[in-house]
């Protein structure tokens, strides 16, 4: 998501009727100091005006450590674009966690459900109660889709699709709904081994219908392929719109090549993580209407730390883009973990804005929250 | 009873500050292992109960629409009662300590969750979680000892306006919630001066009670009635039944964690430099545990753990009952009288003391049949004498 294709705008809230408002400010007087809505998630957590939220109804084996969800979304849940994610937040050992993950169904299943396809990751503690241990019928927490890693509403005639491992899901949420609108389409994806190679069967089979180009790289016995590889699997790469999704070096790699070759523009890619490049010396954080205090490493986000604390923070994409997590920092330093770039509140009380998924504190500061 | 420093047996005195630090790693140690370990029980036991009081509410309210017809009248009542218990101890006074933030779900959290009482989270939070928490059973500076408008104490000068003192910790507790709503808004202190009166912040504090209270009250004594239609009165008498049954309940229970007879005071010059093994052991000397069943227990919030509960206040209440053997193991292997006793008695204990404490020092001790008339004659005296014959006839009952 550090190049966007253009795409309508998402932000739409669904009109609710002037007559629902006003029985819900009558049912307010006889539910104070609840809220109406407090009762109904009783009965129906996933009715319009709920908070939004879902339902999962069934995990699909993908790899030995890989899944599709099957989630049935709240009624107030908006159509995605392919290519784009959403955040889901689910409790875990008693603890509500947020990540985000592709989706990667087809647009309006019949059944109302979407799919998102979770890669486990060694100690990623989402990812793997997600693939080995989530439970049909499990309510989890809901943002609308979101994201920019999609196909401009005018399609490319032709188009290359990078990936490797987990990269592969927002490109298969593309090829899945729009691969016969592309006319001529490239997939060259990296896994380890070939049963690594997720959604494997249905690429395979999507080549050999002619659908799409398909080029399988299995890293474990041919190695790792590089840009200049890449160019020359697929000569004509100047003339192609490229999307790419997979590991950080590999974006970066894809990117000076594309660069050196005059062709930035035609570049788009999506990350997963941050790419955590500085860190330094932590320091106390206190969060000044709250009250608590965090004692705060170096290397660690402040989103993070106040989490583990039980503060109750804003937030977004956790990898420093949708600024949903920004707060204003009243006095003290942070650093920004992707560049080491140190941001400081000029007086006591200035309110300078810090995004807190990507700042590590650098020193004692306090954050208006 | 007087503060512990005064005492001429003091019940800490065999303990040196190695074994106070000590207590406070071993009370540390137990803290640690116990959040460590919360996880997918914990926050289903807390999502169950907060589901159970929702339905029985709900299903109360529902109930007494009809309460015209006696047996809804006294079912309802009795289910919205509870409901209220229920809402305000177990849910309400727990999850406003913090012990359920580490679910991180915005909607039981101590930052966003309001409660069905008459004062607003926020102020109850300050006045109870950082004052009296803090500062527990230390006299003048602990108000929950009394609330400020009783004599909670021998040293505190007897005044025959305290032989009124049982009826007003009655009336208090009959309308407790609106108690506490004017204790946490200092308003004995506030109403005093003009300048307080005007005071801003005070001002804005008291406008946010009033509207809690109109809310509270639109709820309970105007729409649910309105909605009952011919069921009028008697829902607005079982809704204040509930309330008063729901503030005597509270009451009972919170005089029982900190009044019995035998629960130790402080002095207020003693708290200070406080360590944390020293703030630990006058949490386990200031505190009286209730015992009883598992339901009882819920009832009251686990507040019946309320030793447990002052030495750990941030950890979920449904863990105290596990935590409860291995604090006392610890009173026991270092002498300490762990208060523990049923309900009846607690109850009875701390009314006990509230008497006696309405009487001038030694006086009920003193009583007997037999002298009754004589000490009733002196008692007559001492309130309606002067200053003077008071110090007078106490000093010789003293001797």
């Amino acid at each position: 998501m550090t190049a966007t294709a253009p795409r309508p705008a998402a932000a739409r809230t669904p009109a609710r009727p002037a007559l629902r408002d006003r029985v819900f400010k009558l049912a307010e007087l006889v539910t104070t100091p609840l809220l109406p809505v407090d009762y109904l998630d009783l009965f129906d957590p996933l009715r319009s005006g709920a908070a939004l939220r879902g339902r999962i109804e069934a995990v699909h084996e993908e790899t030995r450590d890989a899944a599709s969800i099957v989630i049935r979304p709240g009624r107030d849940w908006l159509p995605h674009v392919p290519g784009q994610y959403v955040r889901i937040g689910i409790d875990i050992d008693g603890v509500r966690q947020w990540r985000a993950y592709s989706i990667t169904s087809v647009l309006g299943r019949p059944d109302g459900c979407f799919t998102i396809t979770v890669k486990a990751i060694p100690d990623g503690k989402v990812s793997n109660h997600l693939v080995h241990r989530v439970k049909p019928g499990t309510i989890i927490q809901l943002d609308q889709a979101t994201g920019e890693f999609c196909l401009p509403e005018e399609t490319p005639g032709k188009a290359l699709f990078v990936t490797a491992g987990s990269g592969i899901t927002p490109v298969m949420g593309i090829l899945r709904n729009s691969a016969d609108s592309l006319a001529d389409t490239v997939l060259v994806h990296s896994a380890p081994t070939s049963e690594d190679v997720v959604f494997g069967e249905e690429l395979r089979q999507m080549a050999a219908d002619g659908r799409i180009r398909l080029i399988e790289q299995h890293t474990d016995s041919a190695g790792m392929l590089d840009a200049r590889s890449i160019a020359e699997l697929v000569p004509d790469l100047h003339e192609r719109a490229t999307w790419a999704c997979g590991p950080v070096g590999m974006l970066e790699a894809l990117e000076e090549h594309w660069a050196s070759v005059g062709i930035a523009d035609r570049l788009y890619t999506e990350r997963f993580r941050p790419r955590i490049l500085v860190t330094g010396e932590g320091g106390t954080v206190t969060f000044t209407k709250n009250g608590t205090t965090v004692e705060a490493d170096g290397a660690t986000p402040i989103l993070d730390a106040a989490e583990e604390a039980g503060v109750l923070m804003p937030s977004g994409c956790r990898m420093g883009i949708c600024y949903g997590c920004v707060l204003p920092m009243r006095a003290g330093a942070v650093r920004d973990l992707r560049n080491g770039e140190i941001t400081t509140a000029e007086d006591v009380g200035d309110g300078v804005l810090i995004q807190t998924c990507v700042s590590a504190a650098a020193g004692a500061c306090d954050i208006d929250h | 009873m007087t503060v512990i420093q005064k005492k001429p047996e003091n019940p800490i005195a065999h303990l040196t500050p190695e074994d106070i630090e000590l207590i406070g790693k071993e009370l540390d140690t137990i803290r640690q292992e116990i959040r460590d370990s919360l996880g997918e029980d914990d926050a289903k036991y807390i999502r169950t109960v907060i589901d159970v009081q929702r339905k029985l509410e709900l299903g109360s309210r529902a109930v007494l629409l009809f309460s015209k017809f006696p047996p809804a009248w006294v079912l309802g009542t009795a289910g919205l009662s509870v409901a209220k218990i229920l809402e305000n101890m177990e849910i309400g006074h727990n999850i406003l300590h913090g012990q359920w933030d580490w679910m991180r779900d915005p909607k039981i959290h101590s930052t966003t969750w309001e409660w069905d009482m008459a004062s607003p989270a926020e102020q109850w939070k300050h006045s109870h979680n950082e004052l009296h928490h803090t500062y527990t059973n230390v006299i003048g500076k602990d108000n929950d000892l009394g609330y400020g408008i009783m004599r909670v104490d021998e040293d505190q000068k007897w005044h025959p306006m305290y032989l009124a003192q049982p009826l007003w910790n009655f009336i208090n507790a009959c309308f407790f919630e609106y108690g506490i709503a004017a204790y946490d808004l200092e308003l004995g202190k506030n109403l005093a001066t003009k300048k307080r009166r005007n005071d801003p912040k005070f001002r804005a504090a008291a406008k946010q009670v009033l509207k809690k209270i109109r809310n509270q009250a639109a709820k309970d004594y105007v729409v649910h009635p309105l909605l009952s239609g011919p069921s009028f009165l008697p829902t607005l008498a079982a809704n204040f039944t509930a309330n008063v049954v729901r503030n005597l309940w509270s009451h009972s229970v919170i005089m029982c964690g900190h009044f019995p007879e035998g629960v130790e005071t402080f002095e207020k010059t003693s708290i200070d430099g406080e360590t944390r093994g020293e703030w630990y052991v006058r949490q386990m000397l200031g505190s009286a545990n209730i015992s009883g069943s598992k339901a009882m227990h819920t009832m009251t919030g686990n507040l019946s753990h309320q030793v447990e509960h002052h030495l750990f206040p941030d950890i979920p209440s449904n863990r105290y009952a596990e935590i409860a053997p291995r604090v006392k193991e610890i009173f026991d292997r270092y002498d300490l009288t762990y208060h523990s006793a049923p309900l009846y008695k607690q109850v009875a204990s701390a009314w006990h003391k509230v008497i006696r404490l309405s009487l001038p020092n030694g006086w009920l001790a003193e009583t007997t049949p037999k002298n009754a008339p004589a000490q009733l004659a002196k008692l007559y005296k001492m309130t309606t004498g002067g200053p003077k014959v008071r110090r007078a006839l106490q000093s010789k009952a003293a001797a």
